[in-house]
């Protein structure tokens, strides 16, 4: 535990290149991790290399990667979204029902949910109360509603949605082309501009970002904000892909988003987050859980057990160089 | 001489290819199973059933491969991954139990624009070029009302018991089981329990009701919590009414006994869990060439008085009565479904 603080303790912002190896590797591993998964499919199957393979294996990493780089804002501010997933679920609901029928009560809602998100960050810096507690209250109020909308599996997704979702752009295929465009806006965003900084800094440091005469509200009512706007972009998506909307279809996103975070180099403690490893990371794991399982070709009685070990290999190796990186 | 010799070279190369195509097409084909859930003892037995058709007809050569793959969750983007991964490893055909029957058309279709014939059974799929392989529920509730009327001639007050709400397996049951009341109008529905096909959850869901209601001569039901209202009228000190079974082990052997003991008669009825066999076989028929309706209803798997005893030896404990279907057993169900 004492190698945790210590990490804390470090500057939350650090450009690399002229560090030490380790930390080097850990900016890499994301990326390291990505090839290696990238390289077994191809070992594995190599028709999934190739245009319409990697747009079939990633389409659905898009949301993923949308709900990751949510969570991320949350983790910035030194909190955790356990309501990603039903919320990303009840999005999907209205996707599916009013934005199609009535789009404008469709898009108003929409809005609605970016601000109910913006309100809970208020809400949270407000009374001091504990993300987790607030975002698992939340989690249940947005799965309800969400089977209120849609108590039974259906409804269709916009047409504008379903076209926008099946692009297929020259060359790149559309869910990298995506990826890269999510990874450069956050980036840029976050880590790039000096309100960016001040946002980091109100998770990995509020006293001081607080002294400075910054608003820690603010920053917390606009990292919940940018949180609500990539939920509902990432439940935009994946109702573009599934054309159809599921009142559970969103439910595993929690975990994922998380999980997506920490593999792409973020840390729990707030401030240390890094936008591109995120998106990396969430592709990591859509690779790793799906296309990888099933080419492998193992015994329907492991693939359960097979899926839960391949995450922890990956992000045991993560840990593992984390731990170097401190020792140094 | 040389169109003489060309006509008899023509003739021979047209009858070797009539011989193929009268012979098995689908030896090169791979049949791919998508399965969402394994977590339960009907899809345990499902996956087993699956396993023996599926290595025989690979043994034999009638198809090349057919894999079984399990998502890890029961989410619905999970499995759509897992099809779109399918698509990719180049499968011919993919039998599919689905976690949703809308939200994965985007996939099916896919799999469909593709080449790929998709045969969904028991979690079925909307989209409309794929193949549903359907039980009739709804005339298992009728039936099951039917055979009530055999063993109560005289009629009464009735219990029903619901599955898993919000699910077309329940919704349909209970709509056959109100059309078989319409019927037999001397039968009265009383009360209705939710027993989400579970025997703890229905022997908690009949003694919470129990007390409150007027005296009950039959039970009807879903299968999976006869056993579960047996014990909880037991406990409650009711008489014993006609419980309609379904299948469980645990049911067949409570009849059993209770057979031995007074001669308690009933009727018993269930999806079997091997009917991803006869899934497997549309999907070998379909690649065949043969033409197949895109829904198919099939019968659901019933047991009487007489045959149910010579079942319940084969059922592990805990399991459900499962049968194996055979290719010819889908050429039936094809031809019985054309119109």
């Amino acid at each position: 535990m004492t190698a945790k603080s210590s990490v804390a303790a470090r500057p939350a912002f650090m450009p690399f290149g002229k560090t030490d190896s380790p930390r080097l590797l850990r900016a890499l591993l994301p990326a390291l991790s990505l090839a290696l998964v990238l390289l077994a499919i191809a070992w594995l199957n190599q028709r999934a290399i190739s245009y319409f393979g990697f747009t079939l294996m990633l389409n659905l990493a898009i949301p993923i990667a949308l709900a990751t780089v949510a969570q991320m804002f949350i983790i910035t501010g030194n909190d955790l979204d356990l309501s990603i997933g039903a919320f990303v679920g009840f999005v999907g609901c209205v996707t599916a029902t009013w934005l199609r029928d009535t789009p404008i009560l469709g898009i108003l809602t929409l809005l609605g949910c970016v601000g109910v998100y913006a309100a809970l960050g208020a809400l949270i810096h407000w009374r001091n109360l504990p993300s987790i507690v607030v975002t698992l209250g939340m989690n249940f109020v947005w799965q309800g509603l969400a089977v209120l909308l849609l108590p039974k599996p259906g409804g269709r997704a916009p047409d504008w949605l379903l076209a926008s979702m099946s692009v297929k752009p020259p060359l790149v295929p559309f869910p990298v082309l995506a990826a890269l465009i999510i990874a450069a806006v956050t980036y840029f965003g976050l880590m790039r501009t000096s309100y960016g900084a001040i946002l980091r800094g109100s998770g990995g440091n509020a006293t001081a970002i607080g002294r400075a005469g910054w608003s820690l509200l603010k920053a917390k009512i606009v990292l919940y904000a940018c949180a609500g706007l990539f939920g509902v972009l990432s439940g935009l998506s994946l109702i573009g892909i599934t054309t159809s909307g599921d009142a559970n279809i969103g439910n595993g996103y929690t975990l994922l988003s998380i999980a997506g975070v920490i593999l792409g180099g973020g840390e729990f403690v707030g401030g240390r987050v890094s936008p591109i490893g995120a998106v990396i990371g969430a592709l990591t794991l859509a690779l790793a859980a799906s296309p990888l399982l099933t080419f492998m070709h193992l015994p329907p009685d492991w693939q359960v057990a097979a899926n839960g070990a391949i995450l922890i290999v990956v992000l045991a190796a993560r840990a593992l160089i984390s731990r170097r990186e401190v020792e140094q | 001489m040389k169109p003489a010799i060309l006509i008899v070279a023509m003739s021979a190369i047209g009858s070797a290819m009539l011989a193929g195509s009268a012979l098995a097409d689908t030896t090169g084909k791979k049949i791919a199973f998508s399965n969402n859930y394994a977590g339960n003892s009907w899809r345990q037995a499902m996956l087993k059933s699956y396993d023996i058709v599926t290595k025989k007809a690979v043994a034999d050569k009638v198809v090349a491969a057919a894999d079984v793959f399990t998502t890890a969750d029961k989410e619905v983007p999970t499995q759509a991954a897992q099809i779109q991964n399918l698509i990719l490893q180049g499968y011919d055909a993919i039998v599919i139990n689905a976690s949703s029957p809308d939200a994965l058309n985007g996939a099916i279709k896919q799999a469909c624009d593709a080449g790929i014939v998709v045969v969904s059974f028991d979690g079925i799929v909307s989209e409309p070029c794929a193949y549903r392989v359907v039980v009739d529920f709804k005339d298992m509730g009728k039936q099951e009302v039917a055979q009530m009327a055999k063993f109560q001639p005289k009629g009464g007050n009735l219990l029903e018991i619901r599955g898993l709400a919000g699910t077309s397996i329940d919704e349909a049951i209970h709509n056959g089981i109100l059309e078989g009341v319409k019927d037999h109008p001397e039968f009265k529905i009383v009360g209705s329990v939710t027993g989400d096909w579970d025997q703890t959850t229905a022997q908690k869901a009949v003694a919470t009701v129990l007390p409150s209601l007027p005296e009950v001569v039959g039970v009807v039901d879903q299968g999976g919590d006869g056993y579960g209202a047996a014990q909880a009228f037991a406990a409650a000190g009711k008489p014993r009414p006609t419980i309609i079974m379904g299948n469980r082990q645990d049911e067949l052997e409570w009849w059993k006994e209770q057979k031995a003991k007074d001669g308690y008669t009933t009727w018993s009825a269930s999806i079997a869990p091997g009917v991803s066999t006869l899934a497997f076989w549309v999907a070998q028929q379909v690649l065949d060439g043969k033409k197949v309706p895109h829904d198919l209803l099939v019968p659901y798997l019933a047991f009487t008085q007489a045959d149910f005893e010579a079942e319940l030896p084969k059922i592990p404990k805990g399991s459900v009565a499962s049968h194996e279907y055979t290719q010819q057993d889908a050429i039936d169900a094809i031809k019985a479904n054309m119109k």
